[in-house]
C-alpha cells in the first residue's frame, strides 16, 4: 500500500462527533412536588412541626391544670359558670311533697322527699344513662341527701327507695335531672380564678378533658414537643454519628474496618426494645427529669450502625468506581473527592433512611412511654397520653383515640414521604443508568 | 458447608458472650438496688442482703461468677420473689409467649405471603390498591392502639350479642389466643406482603416465567412452580427480624391482654428492679434470637440450591 503526501496533511477542522448526553435528572425536590402524595404528607408534616413548636405558644392553657369539675369531658366551649358554695347542706326549709331537686350542679344535687310513715331508712340511687336503678348512693334516715359523687354535665336517673322495718322496700320513686356546670367556691380559689358576680370564666376545651379534667387540646400540643423532639434529634444524632462511623470504615479500609465492622455487628445483634428499656433504666433519672435524654441516648446507642453500613458500602462502590479513580488521576484531593463525589452520592441515601427512622424513633417513644419506661408522667408524650386513655377507654374512648389519631397521622405522614422519597430516587437512578 | 456452619455458630456464641456482657454492665449502672428502704430497714439487714445474693463482691468477680453460672445455664435466683429461681420463671412463662408468637407468625406469614402475591397478580389494579392502603396504615397505627381498638371492639361485639362471643383478655384457652395473635401478627403481616409484592414482581418479569408462559403452562402451575418458590427468597431472608419482631411486640400485647408471658415479666422485673430475672430474660432473648438468626441463614441454603455454602462465602 502507498501513501502520498496529501495523506499526511492536517485534516480540516470538523465539528466533534456529538457525544452522548444524559439529560440531566431534575432536582429531587422537583420530582417530589411531580407527587401528590408526597405533597400532602409532606404538608402534614410540616403543619405537625411547627404546631409542636409554636402551638403550646397559641394555645397557652396549661396541660397540667385540673379542671375537676369537668373530667372527661366532651369538646366545650368557653363559658361564664356559676360558682356555687360546696357547704356541707343541712337539709331543705320546708318539706317536699314529692321527689324533687332543688338544686341540679355539678358541684352538688340536692334531693328532697316527703317522710313516708312505714320506712325506717331510704336508698337513693343514681343511674347515669339507663333506666334501672343503677348505682347506690346511700342509705339514711333523713328525708334529704346531697350528691357530690363526681358529677358531670349529663343526664341522671335519681331513685329513693323506702325500707319498711321487716326489709322490705317500696317502689321507687324517681327523678330525672340534668345538672348544670358549676364550680364549688374551694375549687374556684384552687384554680385561681376571678370570682365576678358570682360568676367565673371558664375556658374551651375544643377536644374535652382527660380523666384527670386536663384539657386535651394542650396536653396533645405539648405531647407532639415531645414525641417530635425524641423523633427528630435520635434519628438526627444516630444516623449522623453513623455516616462518620461508615465513611471512617470505609475510608481507613483493612483491619481497622475489619474491626469497626465486627463491632457494628455486635450491636446490631442486641434484641432492639429489650436493651431500650436496659438502657433506659441504667442511664437512670433524677426526680424533676423528662426522662427525654436517657431516652434519646438509648436510642442513639442501639440504632447507628443502619447507617454506618450503608455509609461504609457507598464508600467502598465509590472507592472502586470508574470516575472517582480517574478524578484521582486527575490529581484531586481527599477533600475534594469527599466533597465532590461521595457526598452526593451517600446524602440522599441518608436522607431516606432519616425519613425512615423518623417514624420508627416516634413509634419507639410512644411505646416505652406506654409500657412506663419512657417519659415520665408529668410530662406529656403521646405515648403516655395513649396510656392514660386506655384506662378510660371504655366509657370515654376519645382519650385514646385522640393521642392515638395525632401518632398514626404524623407516621403516616412520614411513611409516605419516605415511601415518595425513595420512588423518587429510584427514577433518578434509572435516568442516570439509562 | 460444615465450615460454615461451625464459623455461624462460633459467630452466633461470641455475639450471645456480647449480649450477657452489655448486659451486665448496664445492670451495674443502674443507680440503687433492690434492697431500698421497704425491705432492708437496717444497714445491717441490708448489708446481709446484698452479702446473700452475691452484690458485695468486686464487680469483676461477680462478672465472672455471672458468666460460670450462665454457661452452666443458670440463670440465678429472683431478687424479688423469694426463692424462685429465674429458670423456672423462663420454664414456666415462655412457653406462653413462644405459643402466642407461633401462632402470629404464622397468620403473618401466611397472611402477608398471601396479601403480596394477591396485590403483584392485580399489580396497579384495584386490589393491589386497597391492600397497599391497608399495608401502610397497618404499618402507621402503633401496636398498642390496634390491641385498645380490638379490646374495645370485643366489649362492643360482646355487649351486642348478649353473650360473651371473645373474651377480652386473658389467658388459657383457644379463645383467649386469636385475637392477641391477630394484633401481634399485623404489623409483621404488613411488612411482609410489602416484601413479597414487590419480589413477585420481579419474579413476574423473569425470562423463566416467560418461558413456562410459552409453553402453555397454566396460571396455577406458573405461579406454585416458578414464581411463589423464588418469590418466597427475599421473605425468608427476613425471617431472622421478623421472629425478632414478633418476640419484643409480645411485651405490649401481653401487657395490654393479660396474658403471662415472658414479656410481661421482663416489664415487670424491670419496673421491680429484679437484675437477676432482667439479665436472665434478656440474655436468653438474646440468644434466642441469635440462634434463629443462625437457623434462618442456614434454611436459606436448603430452600435455594442455586446458593453454594463454602466457607462462609454466600
Amino acid at each position: 500500500m502507498a501513501y502520498l503526501p496529501a495523506d499526511f496533511d492536517r485534516l480540516p477542522p470538523q465539528a466533534p462527533e456529538a457525544a452522548e448526553t444524559l439529560a440531566p435528572s431534575p432536582p429531587l425536590w422537583q420530582l417530589l412536588l411531580q407527587d401528590m402524595r408526597a405533597c400532602l404528607a409532606a404538608g402534614v408534616v410540616l403543619l405537625v412541626l411547627v404546631m409542636a413548636f409554636i402551638g403550646p405558644w397559641l394555645w397557652p392553657q396549661d396541660p397540667a391544670t385540673q379542671w375537676l369539675s369537668q373530667v372527661s369531658s366532651g369538646p366545650s366551649a368557653a363559658r361564664r359558670v356559676d360558682v356555687v358554695s360546696d357547704e356541707f347542706w343541712h337539709g331543705p326549709r320546708q318539706n317536699v311533697s314529692a321527689l324533687t331537686a332543688l338544686q341540679a350542679t355539678t358541684t352538688q344535687v340536692k334531693l328532697a322527699w316527703p317522710d313516708r310513715a312505714d320506712a325506717m331508712s331510704y336508698r337513693v340511687y343514681r343511674n347515669a344513662g339507663g333506666v334501672g336503678l343503677g348505682m347506690p348512693l346511700i342509705e339514711t334516715v333523713k328525708t334529704h341527701y346531697a350528691d357530690r359523687l363526681q358529677l358531670s354535665e349529663q343526664r341522671y336517673r335519681y331513685s329513693v327507695v323506702a325500707v319498711r322495718a321487716d326489709g322490705s322496700t317500696s317502689d321507687p320513686e324517681w327523678i330525672e335531672v340534668k345538672p348544670e356546670l358549676t364550680l364549688g367556691t374551694f375549687e374556684a380559689q384552687l384554680l385561681g380564678l376571678d370570682v365576678m358576680d358570682g360568676k367565673v370564666s371558664l375556658p374551651s376545651h375544643p377536644l374535652g378533658t382527660d380523666a384527670l379534667g386536663r384539657d386535651m387540646l394542650s396536653r396533645i400540643l405539648h405531647g407532639a414537643q415531645t414525641s417530635m423532639l425524641v423523633g427528630l434529634s435520635a434519628p438526627l444524632l444516630f444516623i449522623t454519628l453513623g455516616a462518620f462511623y461508615g465513611a471512617l470504615a470505609g475510608l481507613l479500609g483493612g483491619w481497622v474496618d475489619n474491626v469497626l465492622m465486627r463491632i457494628a455487628d455486635f450491636v446490631v445483634a442486641l434484641p432492639f426494645l429489650l436493651f431500650m428499656i436496659l438502657f433506659r433504666v441504667a442511664l437512670g433519672i433524677e426526680s424533676g427529669e423528662s426522662g427525654l435524654f436517657p431516652m434519646v441516648m438509648a436510642m442513639v446507642l442501639l440504632s447507628w450502625p443502619s447507617a454506618a453500613r450503608l455509609v461504609r458500602g457507598q464508600v467502598l462502590q465509590l472507592r472502586e468506581s470508574a470516575f472517582v479513580m480517574s478524578a484521582r488521576l486527575a490529581g484531586a484531593g481527599n477533600f475534594y473527592l469527599i466533597r465532590r463525589h461521595l457526598l452526593p452520592n451517600v446524602l440522599p441515601l441518608l436522607l431516606v433512611s432519616l425519613s425512615f427512622a423518623i417514624p420508627q424513633a416516634i413509634f419507639t417513644e410512644a411505646l416505652l412511654s406506654f409500657i412506663g419506661m419512657g417519659v415520665v408522667p408529668p410530662t406529656p408524650s403521646w405515648g403516655t397520653l395513649c396510656n392514660e386513655g386506655i384506662r378510660s377507654m371504655l366509657t370515654h374512648p376519645h382519650e385514646l383515640i385522640i393521642p392515638a389519631l395525632a401518632i398514626s397521622i404524623t407516621v403516616l405522614s412520614f411513611n409516605v414521604l419516605g415511601d415518595a422519597l425513595r420512588d423518587a430516587m429510584d427514577v433518578k437512578v434509572r435516568r442516570s443508568l439509562r | 458447608m460444615l465450615r460454615y456452619i461451625i464459623k455461624r455458630l462460633a459467630y452466633g456464641l461470641l455475639t450471645i458472650w456480647f449480649i450477657a456482657t452489655a448486659t451486665f454492665f448496664a445492670m451495674h449502672a443502674v443507680p440503687g438496688d433492690p434492697f431500698n428502704s421497704a425491705k432492708a430497714a437496717t444497714p445491717q439487714l441490708r448489708e446481709n442482703l446484698r452479702a446473700r445474693y452475691g452484690l458485695d463482691k468486686p464487680v469483676g468477680e461477680q462478672y465472672l461468677l455471672y458468666l460460670g453460672n450462665m454457661l452452666q445455664g443458670d440463670f440465678g435466683i429472683s431478687f424479688t420473689q423469694e426463692n424462685r429461681r429465674v429458670n423456672d420463671i423462663i420454664r414456666e412463662h415462655f412457653p406462653v409467649s413462644a405459643i402466642l408468637g407461633v401462632v402470629a407468625l404464622l397468620i403473618a406469614s401466611v397472611g402477608g405471603i398471601a396479601g403480596g402475591a394477591v396485590a403483584a397478580y392485580w399489580h396497579n389494579r384495584l386490589p393491589d390498591r386497597l391492600l397497599m392502603m391497608a399495608v401502610v396504615l397497618a404499618i402507621s397505627i402503633p401496636s398498642f392502639v390496634i390491641a385498645a381498638l380490638a379490646q374495645l371492639l370485643i366489649v362492643q361485639a360482646n355487649d351486642l350479642s348478649g353473650r360473651s362471643l371473645l373474651p377480652v383478655a386473658g389467658w388459657g384457652s383457644l379463645s383467649h389466643l386469636w385475637v392477641p395473635a391477630l394484633v401481634l401478627g399485623l404489623g409483621t403481616m404488613a411488612y411482609l406482603a410489602r416484601l413479597m409484592r414487590s419480589s413477585m414482581l420481579d419474579v413476574m418479569n423473569t425470562d423463566y416465567v416467560l418461558t413456562a408462559r410459552a409453553k402453555g403452562l397454566g396460571t396455577w402451575q406458573i405461579f406454585w412452580r416458578h414464581q411463589l418458590r423464588n418469590a418466597l427468597l427475599p421473605v425468608v431472608t427476613e425471617l431472622g427480624p421478623t421472629i425478632a419482631a414478633i418476640t419484643t411486640g409480645g411485651f405490649v400485647v401481653e401487657l395490654i391482654f393479660a396474658i403471662p408471658g415472658l414479656g410481661r415479666y421482663f416489664v415487670q422485673a424491670v419496673q421491680q428492679l429484679d437484675y437477676t430475672v432482667i439479665m436472665g430474660t434478656t440474655v436468653f432473648y438474646g440468644a434466642f434470637l441469635v440462634l434463629i438468626v443462625v437457623l434462618v441463614d442456614l434454611l436459606y441454603g436448603v430452600i435455594d440450591p442455586r446458593i453454594r455454602l463454602h466457607g462462609g462465602q454466600r
